[in-house]
């Protein structure tokens, strides 16, 4: 029999938490609520900064596990993931979350494996029935959405970043208790030697809170220019459609839709995109879409809040113009 | 070099899915195609083979009698066996399920240097099996590899796909990688292609063939109910004289009545 406690295994980089790390201490704050128990927080690294366990706590862990040790400083997913199912046994905690984020999505299932358990992932919402979770989650890259049990214990999920709002960290929260976490030698095959930074100073997408994308209307690579100085004036990301990816005027990791990246940001501006099924399915839980287009008739516009019908390389400029005097 | 490659069919992107009786419609499921991550991983595992100069690839595939049409698309595309893993006890398996199957009968090929397979596939999103798979096997994974800089004699050095870059990671073979679409666009089958996979080897086991008990297999994944997401509503045309006044329109929409910049 499991304790009724919720445990986050957080996220950090450059010495900071990430967002996502707060958007599942929110989940888990609910989810603790309706079970009875207590959210927790997990941290990974090497001479980790006391502030991070602190937030966590402020943020609304009652207990910190912390595991600081020299052969954690470059992420290994064998080693990682045994430190965090060693912690998972000695906390017995019924409930564990991380954030759908490249790292999370990379360490979970490992961990589930170590345990024997199952793993929802990328789950957007979190109900407790009877005593045991029932998880919304999309598939089908958002064409469908499904509820599900996982009949294994602890229930694991991965977090879809930007459905949960970030947990405020209050100073005066009573403190966490920290919990120091032993590490001992553990052998890894795999070990990231390096990061190699793309994509400049803009958001990143799935992150970002406002999107412009283009699609095949930009006609060519050197047209994204147009994009990007919205993107700019907007502090949004770049997203692409498949059909300009599929040309080569992009980069995979700006793909949204079924084969590239589900987002949900506040606004969605899509620029020369007629909306094939794959790109609404990876776009339509956007608050706010905007489609700008010269095809009065483009799918798009049936999914779009506001639209735009003219040659995107007259309205975009336009349009980035009338925001700039918008913020004078 | 010697790859092992699994994949699965999956429905074809543009299926417009339907619900019934709460789950997915089956009868809306009617065109397959090879999962497209999959066939990543199929199309960096027929380059790395076709640079080594020597080896072999096996497709393992878990998938009712029907999916032996799309395993025979990766035998066309190039790979030189196939494992089909057919039997009653692998229909709904969740990706806990599946990884022990694949890594029964991954067992059973033997003699491999690199285990590849999609990091994902399009139909139920879990981007769980490889890693799963890895673990049961005991070896190391990369998950979401866009490019192999090196693989040599027991280690590779691969970049996966991270929120604002790449990570370069450096892993010991054998090992299990995901594939994430990266820069290789996956080749078509020839005519000449079409015709040798008829000849390929190609086996069918069954959950005994692999040494494997049904009831290890029950799925801990329940899917107890399924939606289409609300539709959304059509919005508004922004109309004006100009496009300057259409833009600037827009821009106050955005600003006073959606509130979003």
């Amino acid at each position: 029999m499991s304790t009724n406690n919720v445990l986050v295994v957080a996220e950090h980089l450059d010495g900071q938490l990430k967002r996502i790390s707060f958007e599942c201490v929110t989940a888990a704050a609910e989810i603790a609520g309706s079970l009875g128990g207590q959210v927790q927080a997990m941290v990974l690294g090497t001479s980790l900064p006391a502030a991070l366990a602190e937030q966590l706590g402020q943020a609304g862990a009652q207990t910190v596990f912390t595991a600081d040790d020299g052969s954690l400083q470059d992420y290994a997913p064998e080693r990682f993931a045994q430190v965090v199912a060693d912690t998972v046994r000695r906390a017995d905690p019924a409930v564990v979350l991380f954030g759908a984020t490249a790292r999370g999505r990379d360490l979970a299932p490992r961990v589930a494996a170590k345990l024997g358990v199952g793993l929802a992932s990328d789950c957007t919402g979190f109900a407790v029935k009877d005593g045991r979770l029932v998880i919304t989650r999309p598939m089908y890259a958002g064409k469908a959405i499904a509820q599900v049990a996982l009949q294994s214990s602890p229930q694991m999920a991965t977090v879809r970043p930007n459905i949960f709002p970030p947990a405020e960290v209050a100073p005066d929260r009573q403190e966490a208790t920290i919990e120091p976490v032993a590490v001992g030698e553990i052998a890894a095959g795999a070990v990231v030697e390096e990061f190699q930074a793309k994509g400049g100073d803009r958001p990143e997408l799935t992150e970002a809170n406002i999107i412009v994308s283009g699609g095949r209307g930009m006609g060519g690579p050197e047209n994204y220019v147009v994009i990007e100085a919205l993107a700019d004036a907007l502090g949004a990301a770049v997203g692409a459609s498949r059909a300009a990816v599929d040309a080569g005027w992009r980069p995979h990791s700006d793909q949204v839709g079924q084969t590239g990246k589900t987002v949900s940001p506040s606004l969605y501006v899509a620029c020369g995109i007629s909306g094939a099924i794959q790109h609404l399915a990876g776009m339509r839980t956007s608050k706010v879409i905007v489609a700008i287009n010269k095809d009065a008739d483009a799918p798009i516009f049936k999914v779009a809040d506001y639209g735009i019908v003219g040659d995107l390389f007259d309205v975009v400029p336009a349009l980035r113009e009338a925001i700039r005097e918008l913020n004078d | 070099m010697n790859i092992i490659v699994c994949m699965k069919r999956t429905p074809d992107t543009a299926t417009k899915i339907a619900v019934k009786d709460g789950q997915i419609d089956p009868a809306c499921l009617d065109t397959w195609i090879i999962n497209p991550y999959d066939e990543y991983a199929i199309e960096e595992a027929l380059q790395l083979r076709d640079r080594a100069g020597e080896g072999k690839i096996t497709l393992v595939s878990i998938g009712p009698p029907e999916a032996q049409e799309t395993i025979r698309k990766g035998l066309a595309m190039g790979c030189d066996e196939a494992v089909h893993l057919v039997d009653d006890a692998f229909a709904g398996l969740d990706p806990l399920g599946a990884a022990k199957v694949l890594a029964a009968a991954i067992q059973k090929v033997g003699d491999f240097d690199l285990v590849y397979t999609g990091w994902k596939g399009v139909d139920e999103d879990h981007g769980q099996t490889g890693i799963y798979l890895a673990e049961f096997l005991g070896l190391p994974h990369v998950s979401m590899v866009v490019k192999i800089d090196d693989i040599g004699d027991g280690e590779a050095r691969v970049e996966r796909e991270v929120e604002g870059g790449h990570e370069l990671v450096r892993t010991s073979l054998p090992a299990v990688f995901t594939a994430q679409k990266g820069e290789n666009e996956p080749r078509y089958p020839t005519l000449r292609g079409i015709m040798g996979a008829k000849k390929k080897p190609f086996q069918t086991w069954s959950a005994a063939d692999v040494g494997l008990d049904p009831a290890g297999l029950q799925p801990v994944q329940e899917i107890l109910s399924v939606t289409l997401p609300p539709q959304r509503q059509a919005g508004r045309i922004v109309e004006g004289e100009t496009v300057e006044e259409k833009a600037r329109e827009l821009a106050r929409l955005l600003r006073e009545e959606a509130k979003v910049i």
